[in-house]
């Protein structure tokens, strides 16, 4: 099957094949790697994850070779790389975790940098400080209204509908004056200054000073939804992501568990939303458009949905590769669509797949530490028609 | 808001919703079809929609259609000739429509079931596959990302009215064209031994397969009838606006696929009845809150999720096999 593929496209996409298995084989080789970290010691763990974020703080500023694409790569790193890691880890947790798909992620990206826009800039002038949190309380706000009237609904429906939604967050926004309408929304407030941190100053300092936001950011919430993964909430989310219909009999108030997972998802989008709004400091509804959702959905395919480092992984293939392949030109999104095939098809499950473990507390002997549920998808498989009735 | 307006304006958009309509019906056709059998949002449908868009245009080119019939310089306005010119047309962007589709399902679909890949591979791998598509026209095709404008070859002209409305010829085409069609495929499905098959792998394809129905074979049926379909509707919506751009097919499939959630997914009828509905309603929409055309979209979208908050598998079901038709 391999062979119809390869051999379809012109010569040039030999690189591009040789490309996506460097990936794959990266990933492969990351497999290994993570038995070999879950068996070191706690304080060696600690150690390693903070050389890595110490190491991913440093990135802009240690001139690597081959990575950098462009001249500006911080700017890329701040603008495009990161946000989209955030954007992938909070649609993770409602396609990945949750197993709900949303076609219209980008609609609570928009609430986000649209709540910022007004209330720093429109129509107040609220400090940045306050308005971020007010943000992503709104973006939460507008995933329960858009989750409890549709999160009833069978997967495909969900899909169409939250499909809807991104499509109607940006229409109203282009046609409404009060959120400035096709002109947009200029003069959006930077944060304030922290030390050497300038988010004020010359080009190059701000880029710096929102990498290091948006880390920061990645970083938060990294940490809390890997808590939040291993609570209540995300062993529900689990069950409801393998059977729903097991999972409410079982006890799991499936519709509130689902709702939060709208939520914590589009709190995370809203708040990607704001780090994108301060950053460009201006935004039209063009920023929004139901391409991005696409985009963002791809990541976390990509990656390996509901494997958080998988996920993170993807965003930066997505945001990174039609960076790389800029030679390519214009044709760039071209070969990201056949990379996209080439590597679905030989890497269904994602980058990083998701290693499905039901973990038992081993408090009676008898019972084993870990069991293995099964490597299958059972709520995603649809390419057999064992759904047929689901 | 201007009711007034929209009383005085409401035969003429009830006609635009008519025509506009049948184009979803006959695109959502294709989605229902594929969703019905696969259970599988078949994402390229639009860009297949949009290579017949372009097909048609070449093909007129091609065959230097504005030429032939014109009468003293001026484009024809009706005539046996015409009519014939205009189903060869519909035939050829027909058939580009159904075998870019069947390429589709070959090269992205096909290599994926065989591995038996988890549902959202599908849907990216459908992604990719559009990406890919709809940026190769941007980039190689005939206009490259500018508009590519088809030469008028016949003429509009008002036939009679209803109600105080206009009707054209070319909404009668667009109109009759679809209705055919549709027909045609409702036929296809409901009496044929092929569309049996069809409705037996939709309603259990292990079973299907048990009793002797070769099912990659439906499958790729499946696929070449909703590239069938997209294709007449894109040579259709051609004649109702002439204009085609590489990512024309964007929003037509959503409209399209939302068309098909309407009326329930993997019904037949259903379809036909939401793309109709569909097209009514952003008709009216537009009307009713002034002439802007998002806020007909908008309107589009919110009955929808009202409908399903009413009826979770759209107004008519979601049956392929069930279904007569």
């Amino acid at each position: 099957m391999s062979q119809d593929i390869s051999s379809s496209p012109p010569p040039t996409a030999a690189a591009k094949l040789v490309f996506g298995s460097r990936f794959i084989a990266a990933a492969r080789r990351r497999r290994t790697l993570e038995t070999r970290y879950k068996a070191l010691p706690k304080p060696a763990r600690a150690l390693l994850v903070l050389v890595l974020v110490v190491f991913i703080y440093l990135l802009p500023s240690l001139n690597l070779p081959i990575i950098p694409t462009s001249s500006d790569f911080t700017a890329l790193l701040a603008i495009i790389i990161v946000p989209y890691v955030l954007v992938a880890l909070g649609l993770n947790v409602v396609v990945g975790m949750a197993g709900l798909l949303d076609l219209g992620y980008v609609g609570f990206y928009a609430v986000g940098a649209y709540s910022l826009a007004i209330l720093t800039s429109r129509h107040a002038t609220v400090p940045w400080l306050i308005s971020i949190p007010i943000s992503v309380g709104i973006s939460m706000l507008a995933g329960v209204l858009l989750g409890a009237p549709t999160l009833r609904l069978r997967g495909d429906y969900l899909a169409i509908v939250t499909l809807g939604f991104g499509e109607i967050i940006r229409l109203l926004a282009k046609s409404s004056d009060w959120m400035g309408a096709q002109s947009g929304i200029g003069n959006i407030k930077s944060p304030p200054n922290i030390g050497p941190i300038k988010f004020s100053g010359t080009i190059h300092e701000r880029n710096i000073a929102f990498y290091y936001l948006a880390v920061t950011f990645v970083v938060v919430v990294f940490f809390f939804l890997r808590r939040l993964e291993s609570s209540r909430v995300g062993r529900s989310w689990t069950a409801i992501r393998e059977d729903e219909d097991a999972a409410e009999l079982m006890g799991v108030p499936t519709f509130k568990f689902k709702l939060w997972a709208f939520a914590i998802g589009a709190g995370i989008g809203g708040l990607s939303g704001t780090l994108y709004a301060s950053n460009v400091r201006f935004i039209n509804p063009d920023n929004f458009l139901l391409k991005l959702s696409i985009l963002f959905l791809a990541a976390v395919v990509l990656g390996g949905p509901g494997n958080m480092v998988g996920v993170m992984l993807g965003a930066v293939a997505v945001s990174y590769l039609p960076e790389r392949l800029r030679f390519l030109n214009t044709s760039r999104y071209f070969w990201f669509g056949v990379l996209l095939m080439v590597m679905m098809v030989f890497r269904p499950q994602g980058l990083l797949p998701r290693k499905l473990r039901a973990r038992i507390k081993p408090r009676d002997s008898d019972v084993p530490a870990f069991v293995d549920v099964s490597e299958g998808d059972p709520d995603l498989e649809g390419g057999s028609h064992g759904t047929a009735t689901a | 808001m201007t009711f007034e307006g929209f009383l005085s304006r409401f035969w003429p958009s009830t006609i635009t919703g008519l025509v506009l309509g049948a184009v979803y019906a006959l695109v959502a056709l294709g989605y229902t079809l594929v969703y019905g059998v696969l259970r599988l949002i078949n994402f390229a449908n639009s860009e297949v929609f949009m290579l017949s868009a372009f097909g048609s245009f070449l093909t007129i080119e091609v065959l230097n259609i504005p030429q032939r019939l014109s009468d003293g310089g001026d484009p024809v306005k009706t005539g046996w000739e015409l009519i014939g010119i205009l189903a060869l047309c519909l035939l050829v962007s027909a058939l580009i429509g159904g075998i870019s589709a069947v390429i589709v399902e070959r090269v992205a679909y096909r290599p994926l079931r065989k591995r038996n890949a988890p549902r959202l591979v599908f849907l990216i791998s459908a992604i990719g596959a559009s990406f890919a598509i709809s940026e190769a026209v941007g980039e190689w095709g005939p206009q490259r990302r500018k508009e590519y404008a088809l030469t008028k070859f016949f003429k509009k002209e008002q036939l009679f009215k209803i109600f105080g409305a206009d009707v054209y010829n070319s909404n009668l085409i667009v109109v009759i064209g679809a209705a055919v069609m549709a027909l045609a495929l409702v036929l296809f499905v409901s009496k044929s031994r092929v569309g049996r098959g069809i409705r037996a792998v939709a309603q259990d394809a292990e079973t299907a397969k048990l009793m002797g129905v070769n099912v990659d074979r439906i499958i790729l049926i499946t696929f070449l009838v909703g590239g069938l379909m997209a294709g007449g509707a894109a040579f259709l919506y051609e004649i109702h606006t002439p204009f085609a751009r590489y990512d024309v097919g964007f929003s037509i499939g959503v409209k399209a696929f939302t068309a098909a959630v309407l009326g329930g997914i993997g019904n037949v009828r259903g379809a036909l009845l939401g793309g109709l509905l569909l097209g009514l309603i952003e008709s009216w929409g537009s009307s009713l809150f002034g002439s802007d055309q998002n806020i007909g979209n908008v309107a589009a979208f919110v009955t929808l999720v009202l409908v399903l908050m009413v009826r979770p598998s759209g107004l008519l079901g979601e049956s392929l096999g069930r279904s007569k038709a």
